[in-house]
């Protein structure tokens, strides 16, 4: 396979070990951000764009769409692992919403800390931790990634 | 009306095949914030072996969830759309979504349970090329808040 500069090494399970913690990342949400991910992703719920449409329907404001957290998340896990595709496995319970209000926007806090690693398979499991205003927002967030 | 549970085991006929373009990738993948050149550079994605660019991990929730409206518009499930909370979702990933590729989506109800006051339906998407080869598994919860 060709070396290009530009592509950087896939991490090896032999540099792993269970506990390891990933570089944590604060990601900064804002509306703009949830109409760009409303028009990628085709989820166009209102609830996560339209202000008054979200409060008519008992929302404290407008939220992310969880699909959008949790694919945010993971990028942490793609940079670590070095390639986006080594990812096999990613599940999560979305257990709060993320309050996204007009003028202040959110910060999501991701840190990620390895769970097992599988030296046969090199495979290694991650556990991801987000939150957003002091709160859990992923609950059972783990990624498994295939390794060198 | 309540969730209709005859729906638990349902199977539903292949979608149409949806066309995996660079485009929507590069699209989904700025949306999500992953700055991996895998998405976006053809020599980078090909530097690792892969055909063409790949999708983030998150990405085919953009397939499995125009499958799963099948059932959430079928007027006999008895899903309202305005109580719906995604509750969990996972990927399990045979190989990356990739560029060029032309996906089926088949659509199953796993289960569907009362639970607290709210109804639960766990679907299970099995996402494969048009030659049958398996490309991911996503497997979605979505909760039906009760009536007050």
């Amino acid at each position: 396979m060709p070396e290009s500069t530009a592509v950087p090494r896939v991490r090896r399970a032999a540099d792993v070990t269970v506990g390891d913690e990933l570089p944590s990342t604060t990601i900064h949400v804002d509306r703009a951000r949830l109409v760009q991910y409303a028009g990628a992703s085709l989820d166009r719920n209102r609830i996560h764009w339209d202000e008054p449409f979200a409060k008519a329907v008992g929302l404290p404001d407008v939220i992310a769409h969880g699909m959008f957290t949790m694919g945010a998340a993971v990028t942490l896990v793609c940079d670590w692992v070095g390639d986006a595709g080594r990812v096999v496995e990613y599940g999560t319970r979305f257990t709060r919403p993320v309050v996204v209000p007009y003028e202040s926007g959110a910060d999501l806090e991701v840190s990620g800390v390895v769970k097992a690693v599988d030296p046969e398979s090199r495979r290694v499991t991650v556990e991801l931790t987000a939150t957003a205003a002091g709160e859990k927002v992923l609950g059972r967030a783990v990624a498994v990634a295939r390794l060198d | 009306m309540p969730v209709n549970a005859d729906f638990q085991g349902r199977t539903y006929p292949p979608m149409e095949p949806y066309g995996v373009s660079a485009a929507k990738i590069r699209e989904f993948a700025e949306a999500v914030g992953s700055a991996d050149p895998v998405h976006t550079d053809v020599d980078a994605a090909r530097a690792r072996g892969y055909a063409d660019v790949i999708a983030p991990p998150t990405f085919a929730v953009l397939i499995a969830q125009q499958c799963d409206a099948q059932l959430i518009a079928d007027p006999d499930a008895g899903i309202d759309f305005s109580r719906v909370v995604h509750g969990e979702q996972k990927f399990v990933h045979h190989r990356p979504l990739t560029a060029g590729d032309s996906i089926v989506g088949t659509l199953h109800v796993d289960t569907v349970r009362e639970a607290g006051g709210h109804a639960m339906v766990t679907t299970r998407t099995e996402l494969a090329t048009e030659g049958g080869e398996p490309v991911c598994t996503a497997t979605s919860t979505i909760v039906i808040r009760g009536g007050e």
